[in-house]
């Protein structure tokens, strides 16, 4: 069925360690308000993302006003979180919470150029929101099985996005399979609350 | 396909709503006419056709016109195709034009689908509960929503079974990752029929009026591949947050403010996961059926893939 109304952007789900790499951004028409996107690693673009992990420091590191950096950790890396005047509500939820929290974010990916000629990947969040470990884990497995879906379709004819991935990043997709695995792993540890003791069990795949 | 196959289907499709026969049975009547007797292939048919009719004991015109494709309510999704449905009448409305003789709700397994009967097309009166066949109907879209139209050359024939007609209920999972505006504590025009939401206390039909307090929630549920939007009324919506619409004006009251009740609403619900049930309207599915989705998940089959990669 066709709608009319603009279709609302889907939020990407991607682990903090291919976020970070995703330095790339573009517009898909010249129009000045037209939405930007990040270009992930993995073949797809990310106009907004949703993320929950485990929210470890928050800075005011405003100068004139506040301007709320928060660091929230994945089983993959670090995100970084910048919320200011135009993020009230984001900002507001970063001076209030205590760390550390589980927080589910949803957010743009922004990327911007330091002196040195550094990419930075950070996200502005639209909302900042305290959740439970269920939606943590629940959180992490959807996001494995999203990034080994985008490496699975990587290859496919007519995958545009994978191809200009191609062309702008010189990263191995095997990475972000591995940062998948891991994350999935961390979860059973957690799990068996026995990290020491836990069956070393090899996958017959391996 | 050879062309005798073909007509065999045709024939088939035909009758299958009268006679119980396979195909392969009319193929072998038409390969006698052709292959033994020399008969073209239309005359054929005919022959064909004729002896079925007899069989069935129906009228050559009670026949479809064939080669309509049988369509289920929920299925239907282009305006103006030829289609052929067996339906039960589910609900009949009054019309309020002459022009229409009858117009309702068609349902099957599938769900329901509207359906409008014109006065000129001088056709028999369908009786609410009953199941019919009706053949060579036109489908019709306004606004995102369709129907069929019955016309001068449908058949309508009564079916002796019932049909347990679905509803298009659907059910959708995912992130809530945003509370619209026009949530929370609103306000409805009281005006009949009207219930829109005030801006402002403005309704854009009856201008300024005394709104009428509701509880609800516009929201997206996304999970990283479709979005899709719910709107939980305000049963779901005191199911969901525990607040009554009571609790709300009270809320709304203490802070002098209607956004505070809104505000809470994101605050609580934001970021979790949750799975929708209930019909679709536009592009909205409207929540019966809302419930959190927080018992542990078992990455175990995403694991075993991830690594056979």
């Amino acid at each position: 069925m066709s709608e009319s109304a603009p279709t609302r952007e889907v939020a990407r789900r991607v682990f903090a360690d291919e976020f970070n790499d995703a330095t790339f951004t573009f517009k898909e028409s010249d129009d000045e308000r037209a939405p930007l996107y990040s270009l992930l690693p993995t073949g797809e673009k990310a106009n907004r993302v949703f993320l929950v992990g485990t929210l470890t420091e928050t800075e005011d590191v405003g100068e004139d006003s506040e301007y709320w950096r928060g660091r929230v950790v994945d089983p993959t890396g670090t995100f970084f979180v910048y919320a200011g005047q135009y993020q009230p509500e984001a900002a507001n939820a970063l001076r209030e919470l205590d760390t550390p929290a589980y927080v589910a974010i949803v957010g743009k990916p922004r990327a911007y150029e330091t002196e040195d000629g550094t990419v930075n990947v950070s996200v502005r969040p639209e909302s900042i929101t305290e959740v439970d470990t269920a939606t943590r884990d629940r959180w992490v497995v959807e996001t494995a099985e999203r990034t080994i879906e985008r490496v699975e379709t990587f290859d496919e004819e007519g995958n545009e996005y994978a191809r200009r991935a191609e062309e702008e990043y010189d990263h191995p997709l095997r990475r972000y399979t591995q940062a998948a695995i891991d994350a999935l792993e961390s979860l059973d540890e957690a799990d068996d609350g026995s990290e020491d003791v836990r069956d070393e069990s090899v996958p017959e795949s391996l | 396909m050879s062309d005798i196959q073909q007509t065999a289907e045709q024939l088939h499709d035909q009758f299958s709503e009268h006679l119980d026969v396979d195909v392969e049975e009319i193929e072998e009547r038409l390969e006698r006419y052709v292959d033994e007797y020399k008969i073209p292939l239309d005359e054929a048919r005919r022959s064909v056709e004729s002896h079925y009719l007899d069989e069935a004991g129906i009228e050559r015109d009670e026949l479809g016109r064939g080669g309509n494709p049988t369509v289920q309510a929920a299925d239907v999704d282009a305006p103006d195709e030829w289609v052929d449905i067996t339906a039960k009448v589910v609900d009949l409305w009054d019309p309020r034009s002459d022009s229409v003789a009858q117009v309702g709700l068609l349902g099957d397994e599938s769900g329901t689908i509207k359906f409008t009967k014109w006065a000129a097309s001088d056709l028999d009166e369908l009786d609410e509960g009953k199941v019919y066949h009706l053949g060579n109907v036109v489908t019709d879209e306004y606004q995102g929503r369709y129907s069929v139209k019955l016309n001068r050359t449908t058949t309508i024939n009564e079916v002796d079974e019932d049909i347990e007609v679905g509803d298009d209920e659907t059910t959708v999972e995912g992130a809530l990752v945003d509370i619209q505006s026009g949530s929370g504590l609103i306000k409805r025009c009281p005006e009949e029929d009207c219930t829109r939401v005030l801006q402002n206390g403005r309704c854009s039909e009856h201008g300024e009026v005394e709104g009428e307090f509701d509880l609800r929630i516009k929201g997206v549920l996304d999970d990283g591949t479709d979005v899709h939007e719910i709107i939980l009324n305000e049963e779901a919506t005191t199911d969901l947050t525990g607040v009554t619409l009571e609790e709300a004006k009270q809320q709304a009251m203490d802070a002098l403010d209607t956004t505070v009740v809104a505000d809470e609403m994101r605050e609580t619900l934001l970021g979790k996961y949750y799975r929708v049930s209930g019909p679709t309207l536009g592009r909205y599915v409207l929540a019966n059926d809302i419930e959190e989705l927080n018992d542990p998940v078992d990455g175990e089959s995403v694991l075993i893939k991830a690594r056979s990669m």
